[in-house]
């Protein structure tokens, strides 16, 4: 993995004076960070001597009855001892390939698929299938033919990785229609459904549909966070996998981490024992919904020549650019331009989402939203201009895949 | 002494400015040397007008830090710094106005030809693409005529790459230079000192494996160097006395690296840099470390040179 351009050019949208619409960082400003403040000096003071020494490898027992309670939310029905508490999520779903991927094995995500993921499995050296999405989340004909053309050229495709819940950065859901029959296509290929759900219970309309996981235990590796519906900060994540599964991952997790922070986990079992932590997340989605209003808003204002999905939930906008426009050539205009995004091309495996842009809307105000997309549309203008006289600047597709840092990814 | 390192900035290489100021805060520190690195934003010139007797060390890289933009604000501000004034890096940094003058002092630099972007849209691009095809054949380079860090610049090789060159290095900057793409050694030559007293330090060479892009220049893996360079005594002299004709002739202070291309025993000069990069895989550190001196204690005397010179 390489550190590119790419990467340098974002160093500039840590200041201020840049809106950057490249951030995946949660807006933690409404925290009730005095009670917390309180419930951790209580943690330290009363339960020190646990919370600060080694714990079990598989997690603290009472957050895991607690997660079992959060995914309740989601229709999951899950006993604590399938579950596996993870340095975020992100080390479930590496500690998921390490044991399942040998490389040149296959994994089939969706077109286009979470940044930090790719990444995963690039390190593992897995190939990469993308299949395609719509409004409705993954389309099971495509995935079906997808999957019967690996089998015909004698890949070995381990599993579907997907996250079916305001998608990043497609910012689609999978239908509810659509979830059995991506379950039964998957089973009839053998192959596992890896379900990453950090967004589910973040919509703005009406209740969280059923997780994949709840309709079949044995086929999908369920992986959650906390990392949006309270704080990134504590890195704690979790995976639920079927018994035999389960054994390997809490081995393969003993051995890259000994066990998940004790001091992380009893502070979020405390936050969720003590704190109004569904009311929060009620607030997070107020927060988040005025938020993106604001950019569609402003996107309808200022870009009415691009075209967008409507996300109902989650942090992004999956942008179409005009034609012609690449979005990797763009983006040093862009920071010229004191505005950030992530190109689409971070988004897929083989280089191809250069017509494409991921707005984040999570983090800045609305205010400077609304500005962050005024200046995109100057940045574009003036792209379009040098494309008007010089034909479209699509590059080669790269080898590289690009991978921002954790705040963008 | 003190040294206050002003790093960071806003252009497209914030990143390696960053980079280097941590590095020769850190070089400096071991020396004992005080240190402080600000970023050039809305509360620089509070720092300046609190300096107390130290001196700054401007290491922005690109506009603003290589423009003399930075250095005119310090020049105003009456404070001693190190480096170029604002005046010669202004015409160091403009590659077209510095290829002028070097042309005018007899250096080889490569044949080359200046293009805004309004004039492609004033006239239209086709024809005027075809004129540099048929100018300068292939391969030839195409880079932003002001940049660094070798961003926006392609290496062409057939016409029908030539438009999407040219889009990729108007990204970064509206006038484009496009010139004669060099074949032979390359090599970086660190400059230390001022007029009658710079010298240069042992030649970089610099073997890339595949070209030498952002990419290979700030990861470390695909470069391989020689401190000193693997030239004859007599290419050795000639990239020596080319070196120091610049940094007089461009009234270059303090330090400086020129780039350079051997081609066919001739120093080609393409590039002239007042603020070079200072990070871990940076050709002026490594020239220091091939003259057998301390990083810190080199740049100690930098410093302390620009501070006697005063303001």
């Amino acid at each position: 993995m390489r550190a590119s351009e790419i990467r340098a050019l974002f160093s500039v949208a840590s200041r201020p004076e840049v809106v950057s619409l490249a951030g995946g960082m949660p807006y933690i400003g409404g925290l009730p960070l005095e009670e917390i403040g309180d419930m951790m000096r209580r943690l330290i003071v009363e339960h020190g001597e646990r919370a600060l020494q080694y714990g079990s490898g598989q997690g603290d027992e009472t957050l895991r009855e607690y997660i079992t309670e959060v995914m309740a939310l989601e229709g999951i029905s899950a006993h604590p001892d399938d579950v596996v508490v993870t340095t975020g999520s992100q080390q479930a779903l590496d500690l998921v390939t390490t044991i399942f991927i040998n490389p040149g094995d296959v994994v089939v995500a969706e077109a286009p698929s979470y940044v930090g993921a790719l990444g995963v499995f690039r390190s593992h050296e897995a190939e990469v299938v993308h299949t395609p999405m719509d409004a409705d989340g993954l389309i099971p004909e495509d995935l079906e033919s997808t999957l019967a053309a690996l089998k015909a050229a004698g890949k070995r495709v381990k599993f579907l990785y997907t996250v079916p819940n305001f998608h990043n950065p497609g910012g689609v859901t999978l239908s509810l229609e659509r979830r059995p029959q991506v379950l039964e296509i998957c089973a009839k290929y053998g192959v596992l459904v890896l379900e990453d759900n950090p967004y589910g219970l973040l919509g703005f309309e009406g209740e969280p549909l059923p997780a994949m996981r709840s309709m079949s235990e044995e086929g999908v590796i369920y992986l959650g966070s906390f990392s949006k519906t309270f704080a990134p900060g504590f890195r704690v994540g979790w995976a639920v996998a079927p018994h035999a599964v389960r054994e390997k991952l809490v081995l393969a997790s003993e051995a890259a981490i000994l066990c998940p922070s004790n001091a992380s986990q009893m502070a979020i079992a405390a936050y969720l024992a003590h704190s109004d932590w569904r009311g929060q997340i009620k607030k997070f989605r107020e927060q988040y919904r005025e938020r993106r209003d604001s950019m569609l808003r402003a996107l309808e204002e200022y870009m009415p020549y691009a075209s967008w999905n409507v996300p109902d939930g989650g942090f992004y906008v999956w942008v179409k650019l005009p034609e012609g426009l690449d979005a990797k050539s763009m983006l040093p205009r862009a920071v010229t331009g004191r505005v950030a995004y992530v190109p689409g091309t971070a988004f897929y495996f083989d280089g191809q989402g250069s017509s494409h842009i991921r707005l984040s809307y999570c983090y800045p105000t609305p205010e400077a939203i609304r500005e962050g997309v005024r200046r995109l549309a100057g940045v574009i203008d003036d792209e379009l201009e040098t494309v008007k006289i010089f034909g479209p600047s699509g590059r080669k597709p790269s080898g590289v895949v690009d991978f921002p840092s954790p705040d963008i990814a | 002494m003190r040294v206050v390192i002003l790093a960071g900035g806003m252009s497209h290489e914030r990143d390696v400015s960053v980079r280097s100021g941590r590095r020769i805060q850190e070089a400096l520190r071991q020396r004992g040397v005080k240190t402080a690195v600000h970023d050039l934003d809305a509360t620089v010139t509070d720092t300046l007008s609190n300096l107390d007797g130290a001196v700054v060390w401007p290491l922005l890289h690109g506009a603003a830090g290589e423009d003399g933009a930075v250095q005119a604000l310090l020049e105003l501000t009456g404070v001693p710094y190190v480096g170029t004034s604002s005046d010669a890096a202004r015409v160091a940094w403009s590659k077209p106005i510095a290829k002028t003058l070097m042309r005018g002092e007899g250096v080889a630099t490569p044949d080359s030809a200046t293009l805004p972007q309004t004039l492609f849209r004033d006239v239209g691009a086709e024809r005027v693409l075809d004129a540099l095809a048929e100018r300068f054949g292939f391969p030839l380079v195409v880079k932003p005529a002001r940049g660094g860090s070798a961003l926006g610049v392609s290496l062409v090789t057939e016409r029908d790459e030539l438009s999407r060159a040219m889009v990729h290095c108007f990204a970064y900057c509206d006038v484009a230079l496009i010139e004669h793409a060099l074949t032979g050694t390359e090599v970086a030559v660190s400059v230390v000192g001022t007029g009658a007293e710079a010298r240069v330090l042992p030649i970089v060479e610099i073997v890339s494996n595949g070209p030498y892009d952002y990419d290979a220049r700030y990861n470390a893996g695909r470069v391989e160097y020689f401190a000193p360079a693997r030239l004859s005594e007599s290419e050795a002299d000639s990239v020596r006395q080319t070196a120091l004709k610049i940094h007089a002739s461009f009234g270059l202070r303090d330090y400086s690296r020129v780039d350079m291309m051997i081609e066919d025993g001739v120093p080609n000069v393409f590039d002239i840099n007042i603020a070079p990069g200072m990070t871990e895989t940076s050709l002026y550190p490594q020239a220091v470390t091939a003259s057998g001196l301390d990083l810190g204690e080199m740049l100690e005397r930098i410093a302390t040179q620009a501070l006697e010179r005063g303001v």
